[in-house]
């Protein structure tokens, strides 16, 4: 038999239905939760209850990474009510967000061509603003306005963004491997 | 008859009644075995009082098995069966071990895993480590004068699914049996941070003989949670030990030294490492297999040129693990140091350069996995006390992924999700009538399969004919809590369903492991049934124990007809325990478990619905 799972994320943890969550109440309430349902408290128990808690402890961090990270968060609200984000399937963007992608993108190619990583960070942080702002564009739109339209639109420019912002860690990360190269002799890769 | 005990879900029923449970560092180039004993845990020593266990065994032509200190002596006479710093080939196939350059073994391309071809035959891997685990069983049970419940046994956090899953078979072939498997770095907070009381965001930098983790935790109120863990499981001290070596060779001319020589420069670029933390010069004399005396010198500067490369190595895992958890050095409050070759001074100079902050050593850095492990082992056997409420939260280090069309890897659960996780990803045909398809597991952070780890490949057939795209296939992947790796996949249209364990490509298969055990005990037949009905025994207890008192606390949950099989189930236990036939005794447990998974589930989810409803009355707003 399956646990019932039919609570959502919300609910599992206790919190209300709402893009706005408080991060210490979330904290708290997971931590509770898998307090209660971690296979540590079970390890001792017969075979049927390890696999139970194995069922609820992983659902119990689903629900809180869903819940932590703000995108998931408001996809997965969205999806509550009856909205799909649709981030693999529509790729239409406004026109003025498309030309702002193609310069973020020859900016990340062009500081990993310079080897500099200082451009590449304060890149980094220009992204970080237009992330606070749209973030704070999403807690309306899925707060008071309840237009969960603008919602999906503004997940798929957040998605865009953590893209961008990974490419970024990459560069960063290559440019940081080539500086401190190993020496062959000493080298003996395993996998990376 | 006295009052029924009545206990929270997951504590022991007969709190009593002490499970002995011990933890196990199973190291590169020696193991421990701890235990709690009268609140602290300490490591066990063996008769002559030393607590490291040389992780050195040794076989003998008609398969005398020596191991540790008695397996060390036979090393530089006899290197081709003595088989020292095993943990690196686990779970690793010939191309693996390669690497490694010259070796003394005889290594046989066994499928699967490697295997080294020994005077007492051929032995898997895990077979050695169970031979070490073995002695520490045996230490531990004759020092705590009582046979074990149950072990933790620490993994590098940076082991892979097949290195676990080795050392897991290796612990169940040593009779042991497996609480969970701990992330090394983890045990070390999990010591450090209890000890301490510690609370904020500390970096564990754990550089043992032949690996290397860099773990992130935060530590509040009694959770010790992992941010993020990276490394290299084929770095360690033993490195700075070839590289001495391989500067010995270029100056003094040994490029062809034999496998024996080769074992005597190790031992002596060791010693000479060991001294250089605390000398700014030392030297050893080595006898060559031709009668050759070397007189070998180094200076602290020269090892610290040489092995440079080797400190910058263990920096890249550092930064990954920092940039994966979000953080900067400087927002670490603690750099916790582990493993023996943390002692280096040029290396304790790069971590507090790296963080801007000297490191914590306050603990001993070879104990101190060990010590994590064992406290880990006393909870989860059930024996925390009264207040002792603390919670572990770990994650995967590699991604888990699956093959899709042209050898690209389509990752299924990323790198450093918080463990137990399930993950299940939709595929589809691309052929129309296609009615099975490949579904290849790997593991590994690049794009491209060829660079990955292959986990296992399976097929699912019997898909009915459809035109292509019109399938849907869920594969879903379930990481339990010792981070291993279960894979199933159905075709959702129709329900055609397939499902594996991943060992296959890198593991053995549970018919390998049952043909080690069966090896592994050299008694006879009914000696290995005492044994398997005296194991089975322990478990029939505890789980008629634990429904006892479940069933005293929430029978409620269950109808008439629930509570009368479930009552019955136990009560065909209680009947087997009394008999001699193991056999028939697992099968009642069998039985009684599965009978018992519904009330498990109720059971649970009544905990969770009186926490929500507790949270609610709490969070009342005051007006």
């Amino acid at each position: 038999m399956k646990p019932d799972f039919t609570r959502n994320h919300f609910e599992l943890l206790g919190l209300p239905v709402s893009y706005a969550v408080d991060a210490a109440a979330l904290d708290r309430a997971y931590r509770d939760l898998q307090g209660r349902v971690h296979p540590d408290r079970f390890a001792a128990s017969g075979e049927a209850e390890r696999r139970v808690a194995m069922q609820w402890a992983t659902r119990a961090n689903e629900a809180y990474r869903t819940l932590r990270n703000p995108i998931d968060r408001a996809r997965y609200l969205l999806a509550l009510k009856g909205y799909d984000t649709g981030e693999e399937s529509n790729t239409a963007m406004p026109p003025d967000f498309l030309m702002q992608q193609m310069e973020w993108r020859e900016a990340v190619a062009e500081g990993r061509g310079a080897h500099d990583p200082a451009a590449l960070e304060r890149l980094r942080a220009e992204i970080e603003d237009a992330r606070a702002e749209m973030h704070a564009l999403l807690a309306r739109a899925l707060g008071g306005d309840r237009n969960y339209d603008a919602g999906c639109s503004l997940v798929r420019k957040l998605r865009f963004l953590d893209r961008i912002e990974a490419e970024i860690d990459d560069a960063l990360e290559a440019i940081a491997e080539g500086a401190g190269g190993a020496h062959p002799a000493a080298t003996r890769k395993g996998h990376d | 008859m006295s009052l029924l005990h009545i206990s929270e879900p997951g504590q022991s029923p007969e709190p009593h009644q002490r499970r002995l449970a011990v933890g196990i560092d199973l190291g590169t180039t020696h193991s421990l075995v701890a235990a709690v004993r009268s609140s602290a845990a300490e490591c066990l020593p063996d008769a002559q009082g030393r607590v490291l266990l040389p992780s050195i065994v040794h076989y003998a032509a008609g398969g005398a098995v020596e191991t540790g200190y008695e397996a060390h002596a036979r090393a530089a006479d006899d290197p081709a069966n003595t088989i020292v710093s095993v943990k690196r080939f686990m779970g690793r196939g010939v191309a693996d071990v390669a690497k490694y350059g010259a070796l003394p073994y005889r290594f046989v391309d066994a499928p699967g895993m490697v295997a080294i071809e020994t005077a007492a035959g051929l032995r898997s891997p895990v077979q050695v480590s169970a031979e070490i685990l073995k002695a520490l069983r045996a230490r531990a049970e004759e020092s705590l004068g009582a046979e074990l419940f149950g072990a933790v046994v620490t993994v590098p956090a940076y082991f892979d699914d097949s290195q676990r899953q080795a050392t897991k078979d290796a612990a169940r072939i040593a009779g042991l049996n497996v609480l969970r498997l701990l992330n090394e770095p983890t045990a070390a907070a999990i010591a450090y941070g209890l000890d301490n009381a510690s609370e904020g965001t500390f970096a564990v930098f754990d550089l043992g003989g032949g690996t290397f983790d860099l773990s992130v935790l935060r530590l509040t109120r009694g959770v010790f949670e992992v941010l993020s863990t990276s490394g290299d499981s084929a770095l360690g001290g033993d490195d700075f030990d070839q590289a001495i070596a391989m500067h010995w060779r270029v100056t003094h001319g040994l490029a062809d030294a034999s496998g024996r020589d080769t074992r005597r420069l190790l031992a002596a670029a060791r010693a000479v490492k060991e001294r250089l933390s605390s000398a700014e010069s030392a030297d050893a004399q080595v006898t060559l297999s031709w009668g050759q005396q070397l007189h070998l010198g180094l200076a602290r500067r020269e090892f610290e040129e040489i092995t440079a490369p080797l400190v910058q190595k263990a920096l890249g895992p550092t930064r990954k693990a920092l940039r994966d958890a979000g953080l900067a050095p400087a927002q670490v409050d603690g750099v916790v140091l582990v493993g023996g070759a943390t002692r280096m001074p040029h290396l304790q100079r790069a971590v507090a350069t790296f963080f801007g902050r000297e490191p914590l050593v306050n603990l001993d850095p070879e104990q101190v996995v060990a010590l994590g492990a064992a406290i880990q082992a006393n909870a989860l056997a059930g024996n925390r006390a009264a207040g002792e409420d603390w919670l572990l939260l770990d994650v995967i280090p590699l991604s888990l992924g699956l093959e899709t069309m042209g050898g690209l890897v389509e990752k299924v659960i990323p790198r450093n999700s918080t463990i137990p996780v399930a993950r299940a990803q939709e595929f589809t045909t691309f052929k129309d009538g296609q009615t099975a398809m490949a579904i290849h597991v790997v593991q590994g952070e690049r794009e491209l399969v060829s660079d990955c780890r292959s986990l296992a490949r399976f097929e699912l057939r019997g898909i009915p004919p459809m035109v292509a795209g019109a399938a849907r296939i869920a594969v879903t992947f379930q990481v339990d809590a010792d981070g291993l790796l279960s894979v199933s996949a159905r075709e959702n249209t129709t329900g055609v369903g397939a499902s594996v364990v991943v060992k296959p490509s890198y593991g053995l298969t549970d018919d390998e492991v049952a043909a080690m055990l069966r090896s592994g005990f050299d008694h006879a037949q009914a000696d290995r049934d005492a044994r398997a009905l005296a194991e089975q025994r322990v478990e029939a207890e505890g789980l008629v124990a634990a429904l006892r008192a479940a069933l005293a606390q929430d029978a409620d949950l269950l109808g008439p007809d629930e509570r009368a099989a479930l009552e019955g189930g136990i009560a065909s236990v209680d009947a087997a325990r009394q008999g001699a036939d193991h056999r028939a005794l697992k099968s009642a447990v069998e039985a009684l478990n599965r009978l018992s998974e519904p009330f498990a589930a109720r059971r649970m989810d009544r905990s969770v619905s009186r926490a929500l409803a507790g949270r609610r009355l709490d969070e009342v707003p005051v007006k």
